[in-house]
């Protein structure tokens, strides 16, 4: 019988531990899918964040650093400076990136670092119970907002993709998603592109995911899905926000 | 032929897989064992391999295969 699909050899076998429908699952594999596609397994470190995913060292095959909370592209940064032959990502949640880490993201990208920072976004802080994070639309409930994000007094929330695509130091920075199997494959393609600068041009590169968090929103997996269809994406548009290959012909 | 397999050691029954499949031969057997010791997801006959239920499953858990 001929294999047409399996799990990616970078995966390990380990059950994951995150919630039926969590987006976390589908963004692993599409890192996992990149890894083996581009054979860099055995020359990989990943920083792993704080948040649901902490323990993804379980999960990715690759060399595994844990980081503290936010500080995931500080370490990803130390690393690539005295490895500069390995391929370095970060992977990080909203709470980890935009908000506790959100001067280490800023200014790893401002140096142009030479690593790729994997994003998860799905709105709130998982791992510590659902509480409102720098992305929750407005007026989305949460533990911390528990009468809907009020945009007047709890602000509004963070674009990182477009904050971040002002600066020159970063060559690429894309916006996907994990509802649709179109969204999820198009991920893959970014996901690629991204370790592809990386490899290819030593340069720092972006990629932000929309995700679900079925238990902190209190949906099924299947009406959390469908709400990053009908309420994230119009919030957070998909696309290509920087390319430098574009910008250096002209685009 | 094709078929998808579920790894009932990966597999959380969260239905997404059944809900992408074109073919609508996945469901939700609520009562089979799997990573949770609650519901799986099963294949029936009809599988024509276009992997969607892979692409969407957050798991890992699905194989496909064909002859
Ligand atoms: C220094 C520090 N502050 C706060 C925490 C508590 N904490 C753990 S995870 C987390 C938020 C994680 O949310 P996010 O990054 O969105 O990841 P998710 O769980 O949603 O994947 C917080 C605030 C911590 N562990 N360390
Ligand atoms: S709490 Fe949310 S982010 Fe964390 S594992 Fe569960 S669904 Fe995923």
């Amino acid at each position: 019988m001929k294999v047409i699909y399996e799990k990616p050899k970078s995966i390990s076998d380990k059950t994951f531990h995150y919630c039926p429908g969590c987006g976390h699952g589908i963004a692993h594999r599409l890192v996992g899918e990149v890894m083996d596609e581009l054979g860099i397994e055995d020359k990989t470190v990943a920083v792993v964040p704080v948040g649901c995913a902490v323990m993804a060292y379980d999960y990715f095959e690759c060399d595994v650093m844990e980081a503290a909370h936010g500080r995931a592209p500080a370490v990803a940064t130390g690393v690539k400076r005295c490895l500069p032959d390995k391929v370095v990502f970060s992977y990080q949640g909203d709470g980890d990136l935009a908000a506790i880490g959100t001067a280490e993201t800023i200014h790893a990208a401002a140096r142009g670092e030479g690593i790729t920072v994997i994003f998860i976004n799905n709105t709130i802080y998982g791992m510590t119970g659902g509480q409102m994070a720098p992305t929750t639309l407005p007026g989305q409930v949460t533990q911390t907002s528990p009468f809907g994000r009020d945009p007047y007094t709890q602000g509004w929330p963070l674009k990182m993709c477009e904050m971040l695509s002002t600066m020159t130091g970063p060559a690429y920075i894309e916006r996907c998603a994990t509802d649709t199997p179109a969204h999820i494959r198009a991920a893959k393609k970014a996901v690629k592109k991204a370790f592809t600068y990386q490899i290819e041009r030593g340069a720092y590169s972006f990629v932000e995911l929309l995700c679900a968090c079925p238990t902190n929103w209190g949906m099924t997996p299947g009406e959390a899905r469908d709400r990053v269809g009908s309420e994230m994406i119009p919030y957070y548009p998909l696309g290509i926000f920087r390319d430098i290959c574009d910008i250096k012909e002209g685009k | 032929m094709n078929t998808a397999e579920i790894d009932k050691k990966r597999c959380k029954a969260c239905g997404l897989c059944a809900d992408a499949c074109p073919k609508k031969i996945i469901t939700i057997n609520p009562y089979a064992e799997s990573a949770y010791g609650r519901g799986c997801a099963e294949v029936s006959d009809g599988c024509v391999g276009c992997g969607t239920c892979a692409v969407v499953c957050p798991d890992i858990a699905i194989t496909l295969r064909s002859v």
